[in-house]
């Protein structure tokens, strides 16, 4: 294969960043991302049980439901308890728990913010409306499934899901990664091109790169 | 108060008064008056206090109502002034040099029911929905529940209970008839 050839194999891998300004296409990255395996069967299993051990939360109440992790962080429920503490940045957190309905504006932060997130992550949707769109599922701003834009790894039904639901979610959570079954982030990878048509079809005004490294 | 309406009365062609509690009362006057009579109530009758400014679609006589709702600290009265005008093309005078707040609402207006305030500052810029194509959404006429369908993935098997219905079978079972609550007005 000449050299050409292999240099537009690679363009064609890389992603198009159309969105952006001319000027600010050499400021962002235009890698896709890439599928993460496991090292070693045994060793990737000690990896999870650490992993279902230290969850740090990213702190980002992206709806109402996040009223109720002020309790779950605080005294009255306390969540350290179980390994879990919150992260204001997406850069330092593993869960991203999205807390009730999302509308257009915040779900592009959402994505921004989850696309930030290093590896391994999680998802945890809490709430009716993250299901199904809740009482909002005829709203002409929020949107009704959330796993047609982020893979979700645990939903929490309730509206408002208590404290209790929620910690039996995180529950949930660890036993589902100790049993090597949260491969969210790899879905993601593996389906790209569908979330991003999904994506790009609700957020008109994209004006960020194709993948926030 | 009642020296008050009387002063207005007097100055604009008040069409319509309402009082609803001792302390919330009503005016309805002409567009072209808004401004004047805004203008007068803040500087010399105390009302310094704009709480919001909002909007009725009156879909049916093709109108829109807006609702300056003033308020006076000294006397604990809230006063709002009330002015017709057309849905077709709405337009309308910007309030943000007597209150600098204005332009915010004047910014969601526009947004969420497509009145235009022609001088008002950032007012086309987009407020919570980014990117909008539609009709402006808080519009009657616009059907959201069509657009939700058409925009967003439906999960199958959504059912509801609609509350009334569900205690009528639940709860009052053995009832002739459900209570009905008797308002003063029916």
């Amino acid at each position: 294969m000449s050299n050409k050839h292999i240099d537009e194999i690679e363009n064609q891998m890389k992603l198009a960043n159309e969105s952006l300004p001319e000027k600010e296409c050499s400021l962002f990255a235009d890698d896709r991302p890439t599928t993460v395996g496991a090292f070693n069967k045994y060793y990737e299993g000690f990896l999870n049980w650490a992993r279902s051990r230290s969850l740090w939360m990213l702190a980002f109440g992206t709806g109402c439901g996040a009223t109720e992790l002020r309790p779950l962080m605080t005294s009255r429920y306390d969540m350290s308890r179980y390994g879990i503490a919150p992260r204001p940045t997406p850069r330092q957190a593993s869960v991203f728990v999205v807390g009730g309905y999302a509308s257009i504006k915040t779900i592009k932060r959402i994505i921004r913010s989850y696309e930030q997130m290093q590896g391994p992550k999680y998802v945890i949707a809490l709430g009716s409306c993250t299901i199904n769109g809740g009482m909002y599922y005829d709203s002409y701003n929020t949107i009704n499934r959330l796993d047609y834009y982020i893979p979700v790894d645990v939903y929490i039904a309730g509206c408002m899901p208590r404290p209790e639901a929620l910690i039996a979610g995180f529950n949930r959570l660890k036993e589902k990664i100790r049993a090597g079954e949260c491969e969210g982030m790899n879905e993601y990878v593996e389906k790209f091109d569908w979330y991003k048509k999904n994506q790009k079809q609700i957020i008109k005004d994209w004006n960020m790169p194709d993948y926030n490294w | 108060m009642e020296q008050l309406i009387k002063k207005i009365k007097g100055m604009v062609h008040l069409r319509a008064y309402g009082k609803q509690r001792d302390d919330l009362h009503f005016v309805t006057v002409d567009k072209a008056q808004l401004e004047m009579i805004l203008a007068h109530l803040k500087n010399y009758e105390g009302f310094t206090h704009l709480a919001f400014l909002q909007a009725v679609d009156l879909l049916e006589e093709g109108k829109f109502r807006l609702i300056y709702m003033l308020y006076n600290y000294s006397t604990n009265v809230n006063l709002g002034v009330n002015v017709l005008i057309d849905r077709d093309n709405a337009e309308m005078n910007s309030i943000h040099k007597l209150w600098a707040h204005g332009w915010q609402y004047q910014r969601e207006l526009h947004e969420l029911f497509g009145i235009d305030f022609p001088d008002s500052p950032r007012v086309h810029e987009s407020f919570v929905l980014e990117g909008w194509e539609e009709m402006p959404p808080m519009r009657r006429d616009f059907d959201t529940l069509e657009y939700s369908n058409r925009t967003f993935y439906q999960r199958p098997g959504r059912s509801t209970n609609d509350p009334a219905e569900y205690m009528k079978e639940k709860i009052y079972k053995n009832y002739p008839a459900a209570p009905v609550i008797r308002r003063d007005n029916e």
